[in-house]
């Protein structure tokens, strides 16, 4: 130990917890009690009231004994979580529909805000003051990209109304000239 | 605070948390910090983040409310509260793998409940609040040392036991060569007590500049930009005499960068559960026989990793969250001593009003940020 120290920085307490006894090291069950060789039979804590839904792993018979009772499932996206909760978290069926309500339940989200009378205000949930003070490059980036996207979609809505009436001025100008 | 999408959070009023269990604790929360894993969360990778959720798994607070059969603990009492949600009683918490308790989590059980860590870790709201509710208070929260800073207290939530448990992981030897890819508070701490189970040398790898110049003074240790060396694999197995190194720890998980590949389908089209190009470069990176330890988080899908050369070159990989409560004594003592510094590492402190602005901060590595803590509008400094 003293010789393979010799070419180490000064490294205050070097080596204190060095153990090569300790090989396999955690989680290689170093305290095995082989208990669970006896099945889902230790004695467990008072079983937490289920007063809220939670959707529950089907890998396992029952709810833990406390669970979180935050933001139950509900709308569309609490019915593809419910869907998804019917299959094993080995499939992929399981996870995906997960990511896809993730993704619902934020529309789902502004919808709340504005039911409630609230325009949430994305810029600042984004942490566009801290992004405008320290990356102003990205802070415009944003800007510009938001601006297009707006853009974009104002042309795809109004497209008919601004191809008819670049027809009409184009057929004026056809009756103007002749 | 509360999350609405990938990458919008903000501070929001929400009802107090009450006692649900006679084993609950309601706790005031005095410091909470951002993790590097709650990215995960904030980015939506996580499969069932629900919209209204609060985040945050390491703060430390103030018992102000006992459930019936609460006996450990006192109101009053200052405590620091290990990341995951851990009975004490089940077989795996028994064997000390606190983090795979399965009396904690009924949504999903390859995981243990985790605070603020999503429906897949339990559903449990976290500690970027003023309060939130403990489970399990006569064995998970551990009451603060006389005299420890508050500071130093939340750190060893978790920060402290991962970066110690990845080292430990890695099977140290004395002398062994170890490499840890990413330059983040875990990496940084991984670094430091690699040192500890006598590590012969500690490289660490990333591509922020700022935070390889911090782990070089703070860990004594060599730090490489892998934008400057190009191909991180190579370099290491050149400056390990060709052979790799002994031990290789993953302290990055789903959003490492690197890899145009590794980006776009883990983290931009979410078409495998993350980036995983720090295990793909540690696997690679590791000698024959070697051991690569993750501590880095990933999405419960799948990641493309050389599953192929773990097989071909003999690597043991370990991996777990870490085992907080089982560390925590040992830990404790670390600190007090000196050993570990680890409130070296905040370099932010942030209102919890502005939560959004710094989860930016966080995210985006601006201001030099290594790690934000953020201060309830209840606590006075």
């Amino acid at each position: 130990m003293e010789k393979i120290a010799k070419g180490i920085p000064d490294i205050k307490d070097w080596g204190i917890d060095a153990d090569p006894e300790n090989d396999p090291t955690y989680p290689m069950k170093p305290n095995r009690t082989d208990e669970e060789q006896n099945g889902y039979t230790w004695e467990r804590s008072v079983q937490q009231a289920e007063t809220v839904e939670i959707l529950k792993s089907t890998e396992r018979p029952n709810l833990s004994a406390v669970f979180g009772t935050s933001v139950p499932p509900k709308g569309l996206s609490g019915a593809i979580r419910r869907y998804a909760y019917k299959n094993s978290e080995g499939q992929f069926s399981h996870w995906l529909p997960l990511l896809i309500a993730d993704r619902v339940n934020v529309v789902e989200g502004i919808i709340d805000d504005l039911k409630k009378g609230k325009v949430p205000n994305i810029y600042a949930e984004k942490g566009f003051n801290a992004m405008w003070k320290y990356n102003r490059k990205a802070a415009i980036g944003m800007i510009a990209a938001n601006v297009a996207a707006v853009s974009a979609l104002g042309l795809f809505l109004f497209r008919g109304r601004i191809f008819n009436e670049g027809k009409s001025v184009k057929k004026a100008l056809q009756n103007y000239n002749m | 605070m509360n999350y609405r999408g990938p990458g919008r959070v903000r501070a929001e009023e929400k009802p107090m948390p009450e006692i649900l269990h006679p084993e609950d604790c309601i706790v005031k929360v005095l410091r909470s910090c951002i993790c590097g894993s709650d990215l995960h969360l904030y980015n939506g990778n996580v499969p069932d983040t629900r919209v209204g959720s609060t985040f945050g798994h390491e703060f430390v607070g103030e018992v102000v409310e006992l459930g019936s059969e609460v006996n450990k603990l006192k109101l009053g009492d200052k405590v620091l509260v290990p990341f995951n949600i851990a009975c004490g009683k089940c077989s795996f918490c028994r064997q000390g793998l606190y983090g795979n308790c399965h009396e904690s989590n009924p949504e999903a059980t390859a995981v243990g409940g985790i605070f603020g860590y999503s429906h897949t870790a339990g559903g449990y709201d976290g500690g970027q609040a003023e309060y939130v509710r403990v489970p399990y208070a006569n064995f998970g929260p551990t009451v603060i040392p006389e005299g420890m800073d508050l500071d130093d207290a939340v750190m060893l939530t978790d920060v402290v036991p991962t970066g110690y448990q990845a080292a430990e992981m890695g099977g140290i030897q004395p002398g062994d060569t170890v490499v840890i890819f990413g330059a983040g508070p875990i990496g940084i701490m991984a670094a430091k007590c690699s040192w500890l189970f006598g590590a012969g040398r500690v490289i660490v790898i990333d591509h922020n500049e700022f935070r390889l110049e911090f782990v070089k003074n703070y860990a004594k240790c060599e730090s490489y930009n892998f934008k400057s060396i190009e191909d991180p694999v190579q370099f290491i197995k050149q400056t390990t005499d060709w052979l790799g190194a002994d031990v290789c720890i993953d302290a990055v998980g789903a959003e490492a960068a690197g890899s145009a590949m590794q980006t776009i389908t883990g983290r931009k089209t979410l078409m495998q559960a993350g980036s995983a190009t720090a295990l793909f470069w540690a696997i690679n990176a590791v000698k024959k026989g070697g051991i690569v330890s993750i501590v880095g988080v990933y999405g419960p899908t799948g990641n493309l990793v050389p599953i192929g050369n773990v097989l071909n070159k003999g690597i043991t990989i370990r991996a777990n969250q870490a085992s907080v409560k089982r560390l925590l004594p040992k830990l404790i003592d670390h600190v007090q001593k000196g050993t570990i510094k680890p409130k070296a590492l905040i370099t932010h402190r942030m209102p919890l009003r502005n939560v959004s602005d710094a989860y930016r901060i966080f995210s985006d590595k601006l201001d030099n940020c290594i790690k934000p803590i953020l201060i309830p509008p209840t606590v006075k400094e």
